[in-house]
C-alpha cells in the first residue's frame, strides 16, 4: 500500500512485460537482425597506434576490389562532435591524427561483409607515432605532447565548487580523515554490439537511421550537425536495444559513417561492430583518481569535505564535462554536507574514451565517500550504521547547492538493511577473515535542465483513442531493457481503465513520436508518468463530456475502471469505455490528448549549477558480508542485502530486476572488471574472455527489498531505481573486507593477488603501487594480532 | 570452394550454399534469416549464439556450418510449438527473467539443454548450467528462478502424461 493512501488498479502490480513473448521467441528485431533490399555491408579500418599523426591513407587498392561501392576517410568528414558539442573532438573517421588504438580511420561499403573486410585490409595507413600518454597524472605534465592541440596540459575540462570555509572548518573539526582512491576503468558490457542501418532515399532526401541508441532525438541532432543534414530530413528509428547502460547514449562513429556511406551510394548500409570494436569505442565509466579529506564533530556528524577528483578522459570529449560536474553534484547526497570544496579535472589520455555508464558519477563518489564514512566512524567511535543514520538526509533537506530533497525514505532503507543483515551484531565481531560492510547511495531522477540547448518540455505524450486502434500512446521514450514499455502501458491503463496489454505503443521513432529528452539519468518513468497523466486527463476531459450524458452523472464524478466509465458515487451508473469512445467519435470527432512535463528548474549561482538538481531522488542502502580466503586471496560474498526507496514501484518485479542487475554490475566492478592497456596503449582484453563480467556462478544470494514509499511530487509516486543501486556495491565490499582482515583497500577491482600483496603473502611487483591505506586499527578493534591470532 | 549442403533446422531441411569456413551463426542469421540466435561476441565467450545440435548445447559462432550436415539443429525459433510457448519460455516471461532480451534466446537454449539432461536441478546446477551465458541486465536472480519454475512446469506436464 502506498504511503499517502493512493489507490491504484494497475500501477503497483508485478506484471509480465509487454514485449516478453517476442523476446523469448527470438522475434524481437534488433538492428543487426535487419536487412533492406540492396543493402550494403560496411567495415572500418582501425588505427594500429594509440597516438599518431596520419601521414597518408592509400585507399586505391581497396576501391578496386570487385563488389566495393564506396571507400571513405577522414577527408570525407565535415565536422567533429561530442556530447552537447562541448569541445567536439571525435570525427566519424579520424582526421589528421588518431588519439587511441582502434580508432576508425577509414571505411568500406561493399556487397557483403567478407568483401568489405578484405578491402579494408588493403587500405594502407602511415602514421608518425607520437608519445603515448596513458595516465592522466602524467598527461598533465606533458604539454609538449598534447593529444588535442587546443587542450593545454591535456586538460579537457576543470572546475571548482566551494561552499563555506572548508580549510577553517576542517582545522577546527575534532576528527579528520584523509585518503586517496582509484576507481576502475570499466565498460558498460551490453551484450548487443552497436549496429546501424542507414537508408538514404535519393528521391526524397530522407535519411532513415535504424540504430541501437538511448537518445534518438539527441542522435538526430548530432547527425544533423555533424553531417550537415537537415533535421527534418532525418528519421531515427530505434529497433529493440540489447542493453545500453549509458554506453549507447552517444552517436558511435560507425553510425555516422553508415549515414555518410548511404548518402554516397544511395543504398542502405549496415555497420555492426565486432566485440573488439565495441571495447575500443568504449564510452564506459571514467576512472577517477580521488583524494578526500573529511571532518567530523564528536557526534559523528560530517563538518566538511575537501574533494579532489582527477578523471581519466581517454582520447575524446564524450560526456566528460557532464561527468565532472555530476560527480560534484552527487557528493551532496544522501548525507548532509554543509561545507564542501570540489576540484574536478578531466584529462585526455591515449585510451578508449570513457563516457556514460549506469550510475554515472555516483560509482566514483560513493566508493570514496562511503569508505571515508567508515574511517570517520572508527575515529569517532561509532558503528558504521550509526554514523550513516546520524548524517542521512531527510525530506525537505536543502544543502549548500540548489539541490533539494523533496522526498526520501533513506533512513528506512538503512534501518531495513541493518536489521535484515544483522549488521550491528556482526560488525567487528565476526571471526578473522570474515567481515560485514555497509554503504548508502542515491541517484537523480532526471536532470532539471535539458541536454538540448532549448526550453521545450522534457517529456511529451500523445494519446489517441478510436475504434480502429483502440488506445495508442505516442511517446518519445526508448526502452533499453529496463521495462519502460510495460510501465508506460500500465500508466495509460491506470488512467483509462483498459488492460495494459491492450495499449498500443508508438515510440523509438523521431518521426512518429514527439520529442523526448531520452533514456538517461533515470528520468524516463518519472517524466513520462507526468506527461501520460496529463495526456490522459486531456482525453478524459473531452470524453467525459459525452460519457456523462450516457451515464447520467456529473462529468466531474466519472472514473475509468475495468473497461468502463462509471460514477465514482454510484458505480452501477456506467457505460463501456469503448461505447463512449464510439459515441464521441461520431458526435464530436477525433479524440486526441496531449500532455507534457518539465521539471522544476532552480536557479543557482555557481559553476556547474545546471548539473545535479532533479525533481526527485531514489535512495538505496546495502550491506555485504564477505569471507576472505587468506591462502588464495579470493573473496567470497556470503550475504548481500539491499533496501531501496524508488517511491512507488510501478512494476515491482521489474524494479527487483533493475536492482539485481545494478548490484551485479557493481560486483563486477568490485572484483573483476578492468580494461587493461599495454605500454603502447593497445587494449589487452577487448573481449569477454579476458574482460570478466559476472556469470550466474559469481552471484551471491541477493536479498533486495522495496521499502514502502510514495513520492508526492511524482505522477504515480515513483522515482529513480535503475542507477543508484550500482553505487554502494564497491564501498560495501571494501568496508566488509576491512572488517574481515583490517586492510583498507582503496582501489578496485579487488583481485586475489592484491589481497595477497596486502597480506604480505606474496610480494607485489616493484612497479605496482597498491592503493591501500596504511592506517589500521584492526588489532585494537578486534583484540588480536595482525594475522588474527587472539592476544 | 562453395558447395550446397543440407541443414536440418527445427525439423525442416534447408539447402544452403556455403563456403567451408562459414560459421553456423552467420548461415543462420544471414542466409536463413533465423535471426533469433544472437551474435554477442563472435568469440565463444558470451553464449548468446547457443543452439542445440543433436540435443547438445553448441555455440553457433564457433561451429562450422559444414560440420552440421546430417545433424539436428534446434534454435530458439523451434522452441514454440503451434503458437504455444515452450514452458521454459513461458517461465522466463512470468518470472521477469527477460530484460533487454539479447541473452534470452541463448539462455533459453541452455536451460533446455540443462533440463533435458537433468529435469530436477539444484540451484547450483542451474547456475552451472547457464554459466556459459552472460547476462548484463538481470544479475541472473530471476533467470535462475525461471529455470527452476520451468523444471516444475515440465515435471508437472510429464506427470500428467501430456509431455512438453
Amino acid at each position: 500500500m502506498s504511503g499517502n493512501g493512493q489507490r491504484f488498479n494497475v500501477v503497483g502490480k508485478s506484471v509480465p512485460r509487454v514485449e516478453g513473448a517476442d523476446k523469448v521467441r527470438g522475434k524481437s528485431v534488433f538492428t543487426d537482425d535487419m536487412k533492406l533490399p540492396g543493402m550494403l555491408y560496411a567495415k572500418l579500418k582501425h588505427s594500429t597506434v594509440a597516438h599518431g599523426r596520419i601521414l597518408k591513407i592509400d585507399t586505391s587498392k581497396a576501391a578496386q576490389v570487385p563488389g566495393v561501392f564506396a571507400v571513405m576517410t577522414g577527408d570525407d568528414c565535415a565536422k567533429p562532435y561530442s556530447v552537447n558539442n562541448y569541445k567536439p573532438s571525435e570525427w566519424p573517421l579520424a582526421k589528421g591524427k588518431v588519439v587511441y588504438y582502434g580508432e576508425a580511420v577509414a571505411a568500406v561499403a561493399a556487397m557483403d561483409e567478407a568483401t568489405a573486410e578484405r578491402a579494408a585490409d588493403l587500405i594502407d595507413v602511415q602514421y608518425e607515432e607520437l608519445p603515448v600518454l596513458l595516465d592522466p597524472r602524467e598527461a598533465l605534465g606533458r604539454d609538449d605532447a598534447r593529444i588535442h592541440e587546443w587542450a593545454e596540459h591535456n586538460v579537457g575540462y576543470e572546475g571548482l565548487q566551494q561552499f563555506g570555509p572548508v580549510d577553517d572548518t576542517l582545522e577546527k573539526s575534532p576528527h579528520v580523515v584523509e585518503n586517496s582512491f582509484y576507481s576502475s576503468y570499466t565498460h558498460c558490457g551490453f551484450l548487443e554490439p552497436q549496429s546501424t542501418l542507414a537508408d538514404y532515399n535519393t528521391g526524397t532526401g530522407l535519411l532513415t537511421v535504424y540504430t541501437c541508441n538511448q537518445l534518438p532525438h539527441y542522435l538526430q541532432q548530432t547527425i544533423a550537425r555533424t553531417l550537415d543534414q537537415q533535421m527534418e530530413k532525418i528519421r531515427v528509428v530505434i529497433p529493440t536495444v540489447g542493453g545500453a547502460f549509458g554506453g549507447k547514449t552517444e552517436a558511435t562513429p560507425s553510425c555516422l559513417v553508415a549515414c555518410m556511406l548511404s548518402r554516397a551510394t544511395g543504398r542502405p548500409v549496415k555497420i555492426t561492430y565486432t566485440r573488439e570494436e565495441v571495447f575500443h569505442q568504449n564510452k564506459g565509466r571514467h576512472p577517477a583518481h580521488m583524494t578526500m579529506k573529511m571532518g567530523f564533530d564528536n557526534e559523528g556528524r560530517i563538518t566538511a569535505l575537501d574533494f579532489d577528483c582527477l578523471l581519466d578522459g581517454g582520447g575524446h570529449s564524450s560526456w566528460g564535462f557532464v561527468v565532472m560536474w555530476f560527480i560534484a553534484a552527487l557528493m551532496h547526497l544522501p548525507y548532509k554536507l554543509p561545507v564542501v570544496r570540489y576540484k574536478g579535472k578531466r584529462v585526455y589520455t591515449n585510451k578508449p574514451t570513457p563516457g556514460a555508464q549506469r550510475c554515472l558519477g555516483g560509482v566514483q563518489v560513493r566508493m570514496a565517500f562511503e569508505c571515508m564514512l567508515d574511517m570517520g566512524a572508527e575515529k569517532v567511535g561509532l558503528n558504521p550504521y550509526e554514523i550513516r543514520m546520524r548524517n542521512a538526509v531527510e525530506a525537505g533537506y536543502k544543502g549548500p547547492t540548489v539541490i533539494e530533497v523533496r522526498h526520501t525514505e533513506f533512513k528506512k532503507c538503512l534501518e531495513s538493511v541493518a536489521a535484515r543483515s544483522g549488521f550491528v551484531g556482526k560488525y567487528g565481531k565476526l571471526p578473522y577473515g570474515r567481515g560485514i560492510g555497509m554503504a548508502g547511495g542515491h541517484y537523480s531522477t532526471g536532470g532539471a535542465f535539458l541536454l538540448y540547448p532549448s526550453f521545450r518540455p522534457h517529456s511529451t505524450a500523445q494519446i489517441r483513442v478510436d475504434t480502429e486502434a483502440g488506445v495508442t500512446l505516442y511517446i518519445g521514450a526508448t526502452a533499453i531493457g529496463q521495462g519502460a514499455m510495460t510501465v508506460l502501458c500500465q500508466m495509460v491503463a491506470e488512467e483509462l481503465g483498459v488492460d495494459y496489454r491492450e495499449v498500443h505503443l508508438v515510440c523509438q521513432d523521431t518521426m512518429l513520436a514527439p520529442m523526448d529528452n531520452g533514456t538517461y539519468d533515470s528520468r524516463l518513468t518519472y517524466g513520462s508518468g507526468h506527461a501520460i497523466k496529463n495526456a490522459a486527463a486531456d482525453i478524459k476531459a473531452k470524453l467525459f463530456d459525452v460519457a456523462a450524458i450516457m451515464v447520467g452523472a456529473g462529468k466531474d464524478h466519472l472514473e475509468c475502471v475495468n473497461g468502463e466509465i462509471r460514477s465514482i458515487y454510484e458505480p452501477n451508473r456506467k457505460v463501456p469505455f469503448r461505447k463512449a469512445v464510439y459515441q464521441y467519435l461520431s458526435s464530436v470527432g477525433p479524440l486526441f490528448g496531449t500532455g507534457e512535463y518539465t521539471p522544476p528548474q532552480p536557479k543557482g549561482d555557481y559553476d556547474g549549477k545546471l548539473i545535479g538538481p532533479s525533481p526527485a531522488f531514489g535512495f538505496t542502502a546495502q550491506a555485504a558480508e564477505v569471507e576472505v580466503d587468506l591462502e588464495t586471496g579470493q573473496i567470497k560474498v556470503v550475504g548481500y542485502w539491499e533496501a531501496g526507496d524508488c517511491g512507488k514501484a510501478i512494476n515491482p518485479m521489474a524494479v527487483e530486476g533493475q536492482v539485481e542487475g545494478a548490484i551485479s554490475m557493481g560486483l563486477g566492478a568490485a572484483f573483476f572488471e578492468e580494461m587493461v592497456m599495454d605500454a603502447k596503449g593497445k587494449m589487452l582484453n577487448p573481449n569477454f574472455h579476458d574482460y570478466k563480467m559476472p556469470t550466474a556462478l559469481d552471484m551471491p544470494d541477493l536479498q533486495t527489498e522495496i521499502v514502502d514509499s510514495y513520492d508526492p511530487t511524482s505522477a504515480y509516486g515513483n522515482k529513480e531505481v535503475g542507477e543508484g543501486p550500482v553505487g554502494p556495491v564497491i564501498p560495501a565490499i571494501l568496508n566488509a573486507v576491512y572488517d574481515a582482515i583490517g586492510i583498507r583497500f582503496t582501489e578496485v577491482p579487488l583481485k586475489p593477488e592484491k589481497v595477497l600483496w596486502a597480506l604480505g603473502t606474496i610480494e607485489a611487483p616493484a612497479e605496482r603501487r597498491l592503493h591501500v591505506s596504511s592506517e589500521s586499527t584492526y588489532c585494537a578493534r578486534r583484540g588480536c594480532a595482525p594475522d588474527g591470532t587472539p592476544l | 570452394m562453395k558447395r550446397v549442403i543440407e541443414l536440418t533446422i527445427n525439423g525442416s531441411a534447408y539447402d544452403v550454399v556455403i563456403s567451408p569456413q562459414d560459421l553456423l551463426i552467420d548461415v543462420l542469421r544471414q542466409k536463413l534469416d533465423l535471426t533469433g540466435t544472437k551474435k554477442g561476441c563472435g568469440q565463444g565467450d558470451c553464449g548468446t549464439c547457443t543452439v542445440l545440435i543433436d540435443g547438445r548445447r553448441a555455440l553457433a559462432c564457433l561451429t562450422l556450418a559444414i560440420a552440421c550436415e546430417g545433424r539436428r539443429i534446434l534454435t530458439i525459433e523451434g522452441m514454440e510449438k503451434r503458437g504455444v510457448l515452450h514452458p521454459i519460455q513461458q517461465a522466463f516471461i512470468d518470472k521477469g527473467a527477460v530484460q533487454c532480451g539479447y541473452c534470452t534466446p541463448g539462455m533459453v537454449m541452455s536451460a533446455k539443454a540443462l533440463l533435458d539432461e537433468n529435469p530436477a536441478p539444484t540451484e547450483h546446477e542451474i547456475k552451472l548450467g547457464i554459466s556459459g551465458n552472460l547476462c548484463r541486465c538481470t544479475g541472473y536472480v530471476k533467470i535462475v528462478d525461471a529455470v527452476r519454475d520451468a523444471a516444475g512446469r515440465l515435471q508437472a506436464g510429464a506427470d500428467s502424461g501430456k509431455g512438453a
